[in-house]
């Protein structure tokens, strides 16, 4: 049985499997429901600073964006940090922490960019017996526009100063969460570095309009026939989070710096993916919004028997292990030659790779009078196209051309060597292989 | 009181609640959610088999993504643009054998899309909506007259006159719809639809209903010499002959009457059904009066069908669904002679490529025989004839100039109420080419 305990910036949790700081993590009620639903830690929904706390809005808080079903694709949300008293906060962290020494538990903080805030905040944290605090650096709205959140991680300098600010006042482990509202996630996680962070973690929520309602022209959620930007969340925004983990992992000025990754992590499999990709461990919440808190189990018995099937014997086994493959496009390999290929067993006579070819990219596939599609090797260019849109797994597969074959659409015979755009003749500033 | 086991013939074999059970909706209608998630199975097939299939070429994928994006009305109108008579289409096509067969889904994993139930989906939703989707054009000043106001008749008569003409649809019954009215079963198509959709059709306007029968108070000649146009849907009036011995006997009835009183029955607790019901045919009409049968309440139903399971004409579905309802199948035997209180059948085998008896004989019990072999023309108007019907080439043009045909009573067409639909339109736009 694969061993799922973590050990993140020497915060031991029994799986990878925490909470993000978010509504399903903001009282102690739900926090003692998701550890004994088996939890392996949370990072406590965002604390502000003491006084009177923040408001939220009185009407709808989410919005979503639904799939076949009413399948939840993405949920977008407009709530803000924690709207409770910091000193309840604070008591039930202490006494969650307490009851529940072997889980992890962070907590979030945003206060204003002063550094008597910082300092003021930190020590009531640290007396709850927390590991480790996480930098709210990344909510788009509301809190942005008095100042913090994205406001902060939009500005690395601004990342830079409040990390150093905590470090140097805290024994705690300092996770800065990031923003994927910029346009080079490196600039803020190297200037999370610069400060002295333990780790960065990311995505938060994504800048989003969910819909627009067409009876009264309100984007939604409504609030009194107004919207506002939310932050959108959910298994559609994993895609652009896998690649900001990745472009941290890979980075040299960042390599190495621990990544707990978040960003529509739904399933065990996400999970993998984004472990592979440089995250130490993974932070949950929309997928926990929509199923409950149950569904850590399906998360870790799936990890589990992955890494039991592939003779991982521990999470740190392949943690990082697709970084090395994750390269930019000019070092991609342009001798690798692939064509479609269709399985006439398979094929259900659809005609959707059809359309998609012949409307769409390079009218590579052939239909006959009785509905028998063939790709045609001179016009394919493996674009995959085909293949994505086949409603059959496995039915349309890209097959590599072996070497000394020749390509029917360049006459080109195939070669085995490596061979990539840096020293393409095409390519103005290539340099002869000497 | 009487019982499923009272001997004879007889009427109120079940409670008042147990045939309103039996006779409801045979495939209940979907609700919005269920239609737009049976809709998200549709791969939106390109040049789609459902509508190579679909003998008025509805294009099933396009209304498909109009119902999954939230708008039946259009999805509505892409049916009816094809096809006047979608809604009842969607209720007793064989869908089995038609487009739901064609799905690549059936292929892919025995499950097609559930066609026929969006179509219902998309077709009810309009139509319990204010008014009439189509527009007339202009007066054309022409005239036709349609004769048969069944499927064929409405569909050409709804296509003539939304292309401007003055159409007369003559009808020799008391209520317009033919064999949707008279000759389907009752549980697949409840609450009145037949006459509902006439009703609704009759909403493009230039629709003058008359009655008439061709061959007494019609004469083709004189429809001729009124009309710029004549289309013919009459149908077919006779029926077969069992060539059986007793075949005059009481309780011996055609399967045709016996649905038509069914349809036309404003209570089923008075209808009458035997207690051994035998019913002979391996058509829809032969299993539509088996079901019926046993849902009114007879203790046996036995269709028996002269060939073998492949050649029967209703299709695996209806056979299986009478089969779960109870009732009987038997192969390979014909009808010898009808008795007092069973019939007598042989088994049959084919040699040489004719059916002939083996000469093993045996006897069901039979209270009530229904004759459900087949319909025949019986019309002597003049028109070149063929195995039949009347002889048609092209889109429904008869051997006389300026008569058309189409529906059952014409060559070509599986006898369908979809393949009449097609038949009515495809003529009524070749009579609208030959008139303006």
């Amino acid at each position: 049985m694969a061993d799922l305990r973590t050990d993140f910036l020497g915060i031991k949790s029994p799986n990878p499997f925490w909470l993000a700081s978010a509504p399903p993590t903001d009282k102690e009620y739900n926090v003692r429901r998701a550890f004994e639903a088996g939890w392996g830690g949370v990072v406590w929904k965002t604390l502000g600073e003491a006084g009177p706390p923040v408001v939220n809005v009185n009407g709808p808080r989410y919005g979503v964006v639904y799939g076949a079903d009413r399948r939840v694709l993405g949920i977008n949300n407009i709530e803000l940090i924690t709207d409770r008293p910091l000193e309840v906060n604070l008591r039930e962290i202490k006494a969650v922490k307490r009851d529940y020494p072997d889980r992890a538990m962070i907590v979030s903080l945003m206060v204003p960019c002063e550094e008597s805030a910082w300092k003021a905040i930190l020590p009531l944290v640290e007396e709850t017996g927390a590991d480790g605090i996480e930098l709210n650096c990344g909510c788009p709205h509301g809190m942005s526009e008095r100042g913090m959140g994205a406001a902060v991680g939009q500005a690395p300098d601004l990342i830079e100063q409040i990390t150093r600010w905590c470090k140097q006042t805290t024994r705690m482990p300092v996770i800065v969460k990031l923003t994927p509202n910029i346009t080079d996630i490196r600039g803020p996680a190297r200037a999370a570095k610069a400060g002295g962070a333990d780790a960065v973690s990311l995505i938060n929520t994504v800048s989003s309009i969910t819909s627009v309602n067409l009876d009264t022209f309100s984007p939604e959620p409504s609030i009194d026939g107004k919207g506002s930007h939310g932050g959108y969340c959910g298994a559609a925004v994993k895609p652009i989070a896998l690649n900001m983990v990745a472009e941290i992992a890979r980075d040299p000025e960042t390599h190495g710096l621990p990544i707990s990754g978040i960003g529509g992590v739904t399933t065990w499999r996400d999970a993998a993916e984004f472990m592979t990709l440089g995250a130490g461990n993974v932070q949950v919440c929309t997928a926990a919004m929509t199923y409950g808190f149950k569904i850590v189990e399906e998360m870790k018995s799936g990890m589990s028997q992955w890494m039991d099937e592939k003779g991982h014997s521990s999470t740190s086994d392949f943690i990082g292990k697709a970084v090395p493959n994750v390269t930019d496009w000019q070092y991609l390999n342009l001798n690798y030659v692939a064509k479609a290929k269709i399985d006439q067993d398979a094929c259900i006579k659809c005609g959707r790779c059809y359309a998609a070819c012949e409307d769409t990219s390079h009218q590579a596939i052939s239909m006959s009078p009785d509905r028998v599609f063939e790709v045609m090797d001179d016009e394919c260019v493996a674009c995959n196209l085909c293949v994505d849109v086949c409603p059959v797994e496995d039915c349309i597969t890209m097959e590599r051309m072996p070497a000394g074959a020749v390509d029917p659409r360049t006459g080109k015979v195939v070669s085995d060597e490596y061979a990539n755009w840096t020293s393409h003749p095409n390519n103005p500033a290539a340099q002869a292989a000497e | 009181m009487p019982s499923p086991m009272t001997p004879g013939i007889s009427s109120g074999r079940l409670t008042a609640e147990q045939i309103a059970k039996n006779f409801a909706d045979l495939h209940s209608a979907f609700d919005p959610h269920e239609a737009a998630v049976a809709a998200d199975r549709c791969y939106f097939c390109y040049d789609a088999p459902c509508i190579t299939a679909c003998p008025t070429s509805i294009d099933i994928p396009l209304f498909i993504r109009q119902i999954q994006t939230g708008t039946p009305e259009a999805a509505a109108r892409t049916i009816f643009e094809q096809n006047i008579l979608g809604g009842m289409c969607a209720r007793v096509c064989p869908t089995e054998t038609l487009c739901e067969e064609a799905c690549v889904r059936e292929a892919a994993e025995g499950k097609p899309v559930e066609i026929g139930r969006l179509q219902r989906h998309a077709t009810d939703t309009l139509m319990a909506q204010q008014g009439h989707p189509f527009t007339r054009a202009a007066e054309t000043g022409k005239r036709i007259a349609v004769v048969g106001a069944g499927p064929a008749g409405l569909a050409c008569a709804h296509r003539l006159a939304m292309k401007g003409h003055d159409v007369t649809l003559y009808e020799a019954r008391p209520k317009p719809g033919g064999l949707n009215e008279f000759g389907i079963a009752a549980y697949k198509t409840t609450d009145d639809f037949a006459a509902r959709e006439v009703q609704w059709l009759m909403g493009i306007g230039g629709i003058t209903q008359a009655s008439g029968t061709l061959g007494e108070d019609l004469s083709l000649d004189g429809l001729k010499a009124e009309f710029d146009a004549v289309f013919l849907g009459v149908g077919l009036g006779g029926v077969n002959m069992l060539r059986a011995h007793g075949e005059d006997r009481e309780g011996v009835r055609d399967a045709v009457d016996f649905i038509a009183d069914l349809r036309q029955a404003s209570d089923l607790l008075d209808l009458p059904v035997g207690r051994n019901v035998v019913v002979i045919g391996g058509g829809m009409t032969a299993v539509d009066a088996a079901v019926q049968s046993k849902l009114l309440g007879a203790e046996t139903v036995t269709i028996a069908y002269r060939r073998g399971r492949e050649q029967m004409s209703a299709s695996r579905f209806e056979q299986d669904l009478a089969a779960s309802y109870g009732v009987r199948l038997l192969f390979n035997v014909m009808p010898v002679a009808v008795h007092e209180d069973g019939i007598e059948l042989e088994y049959t085998t084919t040699t040489d490529g004719k059916l002939v008896g083996t000469g093993e004989r045996l006897s069901l019990a039979a209270d009530q025989v229904f004759k459900a072999i087949g319909q025949t023309l019986s019309l002597d108007v003049g028109l070149a004839m063929e195995a039949g019907k009347i002889a048609v080439s092209g889109a429904g043009r008869t051997s006389m100039e300026g008569v058309w045909a189409g529906g059952d009573c014409a060559t070509g067409g599986d006898d369908l109420t979809v393949t009449a639909v097609a038949e009515g339109r495809d003529a009524a736009e070749d009579i609208h080419a030959s008139l303006v």
